[in-house]
């Protein structure tokens, strides 16, 4: 520690800075000489105190802060440690409750951006005391800001219907606040209104699922918006504005029953695949397969909530030719209308939660895996579908030709774990495939071979179902199932597909004849995540996925405020995990819409009047519309409740009228004179790299 | 001196997208140069043109503008104006006599912390090989090449 320029009468307003070094345990303190740093930056301009620390979050490093500011009358405080995104609020806390002014205080980041990413020891050290340097200068700059209050609309936007957007939309709605639930597709209930049984409880899925879907319908705080998209969002915390295009389902809502005349009599099956396979006579239950209705006039499932039947446009007769109108003759109700619209509406919520779930990896994209290709290989969604007791076999596990299988094999991480497709683990995969097994091996006397990289179930009940699958009788091997062919090689194999792939307990290559192949699909980031990401301002990380604040301490909240994740899109998930971190959003943003109020950042841009040419140059450039040019005065003018603080006007003003509070001109120069501050006064020279000894 | 030598370069890094894109290089522990000293924004949009001229002024041999990805911006359209100004002052510093190379806008989002690495490294070594800009003591700043320093 050391203590500099530590005069004891003051002037009020002149910057007494403290200063703090982490060690974060080793993971500073292993890489840079914070020691060193705590030093030079005890010599540098009004800094009173400087000291390194063990844990500077820890409740004793807090406490260090709050001391100091009482003792030495700090009015600035830098604290050098890992990123603000992490602890800049604790720190803020810990300066506030000792009286100081929040934003009189500093982080600087040595951590994410020095520690860990420099080899170099002497040139952390120097890294690290430029960047505490940046910071403190610009510290000494900081004003006291005060935090703005935004009212927040006790009204929440959920998108996404699946069980994870159910879950949350219902716990915010039994809180007594208002829930819009966004849905895509005409039903709510996602992916898991297609499973049949849930691992590893092996409950109905849609026992527990649809008694959810229609307490959703069904409560008074929620408006389901199913068959409906986001098409604009705008405003932020406290204050969203969203567009929502409802399309149109040429089925009048207010009319049908959902008694499904008109579905029954379409005569147009939606994939022309399966049309043809119909034609031809061949039994259709395998890509083309579903737990419903068919048609171009079709319902989802038949547990659909709502139960309302859509005319798919691009396959229908009617919309091509005209010359159908069957179910429009069906309907005894008049429901049937061609001539609807989309229709748009504007709703203002305070909150959203983003709940959009997953694609399944499509299978065709392993084409050595033979989808699509060789007949009685499907996925693990398809399995779903025939083993569902609403599917077209009536929950029968049958070949393409109506046989059952005698022998069935399931591969492991389709399209996961592999460089060539994502890297990420889908998490799901094995406990499913492990259940698809059980449900094999239950309805059906067949062999089943599990093709296995690693056996993941780290999950509640997960390794005694493993454990309860084997006893069942299926066959493990260890090795990635490379390849599936049709092509024998003994008359044994004729008429089999074949697996292949290598035992690696044995070591050696196996080659598996078996009737039907069921690939265990990953699942992936959803087509449209980006632009979503994009409306709401909410990232995409490395494996498309929405990116939560933090994924150990905030694993449900986003970097833009007053937004939440849950379930599947923030990563793959099963449904209790889907199911608890959308309680755990819902909580967040009930614990935001019950103050009513909420502090943001102090930080907004403010023109100085009297400065202001009157140009307008800043006007346009505003993507908030914060900016009010007002004519008598011939001034521009801030409103300090719509300003996000981008700073773009700022930047723009070309007479320079504009402050960034916060990041004002005079703050972020001081910083560039921090970080290149010959550091040759307050810091010995890092020692030479390259040779010892130092021949020239 | 026996040591190679060390560019400064500021990089201006938009809270958003390219901070965090720094940010996880450090989770994922990626190594690379120590040169770039990071200055964070609310926006590339509030990068002032002026802030690059300062840089230089002030000692930096290159100068980094990193922001969210075209259509990614927080602020929906900030980057599009960063891309905007630095085009004009690119040309402005070429006027200065000044390697245009020495002021790089990139584009970096949060998940990209390879992309930030690759970045750094690079940036560093474009001006590294364009060696360290002299400075004189009325202030002007200029290309060691034009002064006949050998590097
Ligand atoms: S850009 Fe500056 S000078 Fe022009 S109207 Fe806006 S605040 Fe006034
Ligand atoms: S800083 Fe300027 S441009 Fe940005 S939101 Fe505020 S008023 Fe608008």
């Amino acid at each position: 520690m050391s203590e500099t320029n530590g005069s004891p009468e003051i002037k009020k307003d002149e910057p007494r800075i403290g200063v703090y070094v982490c060690h974060c345990g080793t993971n500073i303190a292993g890489y840079l000489d914070v020691n060193k740093v705590a030093e030079g930056a005890g010599a540098l301009p009004n800094v009173v105190v400087s000291r390194d620390y063990k844990y500077m979050c820890s409740s004793m490093g807090q406490e260090l802060i709050e001391n100091d500011i009482k003792e030495f009358g700090l009015n600035r405080v830098v604290v050098s440690a890992c990123s603000p995104t992490l602890h800049e609020k604790t720190f803020r806390a810990a300066c506030s409750r000792a009286g100081m002014n929040q934003y009189q205080f500093q982080m600087a980041n040595i951590r994410e951006h020095c520690s860990w990413v420099t080899k170099d020891y002497a040139k952390a050290t120097e890294k690290a005391m430029r960047i505490v340097s940046a910071a403190t200068h610009r510290v000494a700059r900081n004003r006291a800001l005060e935090e703005r209050k935004v009212t927040i609309k006790p009204a929440t936007l959920v998108i996404g219907g699946g069980i994870a957007g159910i879950e949350a939309a219902l716990t915010i709605a039994n809180a007594g606040k208002k829930v819009y639930l966004l849905e895509r597709e005409p039903s709510i209930g996602g992916r898991m209104a297609y499973f049949d049984k849930t691992f590893p409880t092996l409950d109905c899925a849609a026992c527990i699922l649809t008694p959810k879907m229609s307490e959703a319908a069904n409560h008074p705080n929620i408006e389901l918006l199913a068959y409906c998209e986001l098409e604009e969002l705008s405003g932020y915390l406290g204050n969203f504005k969203a567009k929502i295009r409802k399309k149109a389902r040429y089925i009048d809502e207010d009319l049908c029953v959902g008694c499904g005349n008109c579905w029954e009599v379409c005569p147009q099956w939606r994939s022309s695949e399966a049309v043809k396979k119909r034609k031809a006579g061949v039994k259709v239950f395998h890509h083309e397969a579903t737990i419903s209705p068919m048609g171009s006039c079709y319902i989802p499932t038949l547990q659909a909530v709502p139960k309302l039947p859509v005319i798919e446009k691009d396959t229908c007769i009617h919309f091509k030719t005209g010359k159908c109108n069957k179910c429009l003759e069906a309907c005894t109700l008049g429901a049937v209308n061609f001539d609807q619209q989309d229709t748009y509406r504007d709703i203002e919520v305070g909150t959203i939660i983003v709940a959009t779930g997953t694609k399944v990896f499509d299978a065709a994209r392993v084409k050595e895996l033979g989808w699509g290709r060789l007949p009685n290989v499907i996925t693990s969604q398809e399995f779903e579908i025939l083993c569902n007791a609403s599917g077209p076999t009536g929950g029968q596990i049958l070949m393409e030709n109506g046989e059952p299988p005698k022998s069935v094999a399931i591969l492991h991480c389709v399209g996961s774990r592999d460089e060539n497709y994502n890297v990420h683990c889908s998490r799901v995969c094995c406990m499913y495939s492990l259940k698809i097994a059980h449900l094999v091996r239950e309805k059906l006397d067949a062999d089943v071979f599990e093709f296995y990289i690693d056996m993941r179930t780290p999950g509640k009940g997960f390794e005694e179902f493993y454990h309860r699958v084997m006893d069942e009788g299926v066959i493990m091997i260890r090795g990635r199932g490379a390849a599936v062919s049709d092509v024998p090689f003994t008359p044994e194999e004729e008429g089999k597909l074949m697996v292949e792939a290598e035992d690696t307990l044995l070591g050696m290559r196996r080659r598996v004849p078996v009737d039907m192949v069921i690939l265990a699909v990953g699942l992936e980031p959803q087509e449209d995540a980006m632009d979503l990401g994009r409306m709401l301002g909410v990232s995409c990380g490395m494996s498309g996925f929405f990116i939560e604040r933090h994924p150990k301490l905030a694993p449900a909240m986003t970097m833009a405020e007053g937004i939440f994740l849950a379930g599947t899109c923030q990563g793959p998930k099963d449904i209790p995990d889907s199911v608890a971190q959308a309680g755990a959003a819902a909580g967040q943003a009930l614990a935001l819409m019950d103050q009513g109020e909420v502090s943001v950042e102090g930080f907004f841009a403010e023109v100085a009047e009297d400065a202001c040419s009157g140009c307008r140059t800043c006007v346009p450039l505003c993507p908030y519309r914060a900016i009010d040019f007002i004519t008598d005065k011939n001034v521009a003018r801030v409103n300090p409740a719509l300003c996000q603080a981008c700073g773009t006007c700022v930047a723009a003003c070309p007479s320079s009228a504009i402050t960034g509070q916060g990041y004002s001109d005079d703050q972020l120069v001081a910083e560039l004179d921090g970080a290149l501050l010959p550091l040759s006064d307050l810091f010995e020279e890092p020692e030479p790299v390259g040779a010892p000894g130092g021949g020239v | 001196m026996s040591q190679e030598y060390e560019p400064k370069i500021i990089g201006f890094l938009c809270r958003w997208c390219s901070y965090m894109g720094a940010d996880l290089a450090g989770t994922m522990r990626a190594k690379y140069v120590p040169n770039v000293i990071p200055i964070k924004v609310m926006c590339s949009g509030r990068v002032d043109p002026e802030f690059v001229l300062q840089a230089i002024k002030k000692g930096a041999d290159g100068v980094l503008v990193a922001g969210c990805h075209p259509g990614d911006c927080h602020y929906i359209e900030g980057n599009y104006k960063t891309l905007r100004r630095m085009t004009l002052l690119s040309q402005a510093i070429k006027s200065f006599g000044i390697d245009p190379r020495r002021v790089r806008l990139e584009w970096v989002s949060a998940a990209e912390g390879d992309v930030f690495v690759k970045t750094i490294n690079e940036f560093t070594q474009t001006i590294k090989e364009l060696g360290p800009l002299e400075r004189l003591s009325n202030g002007i700043v200029r290309e060691p090449a034009a002064a006949g320093v050998a590097r």
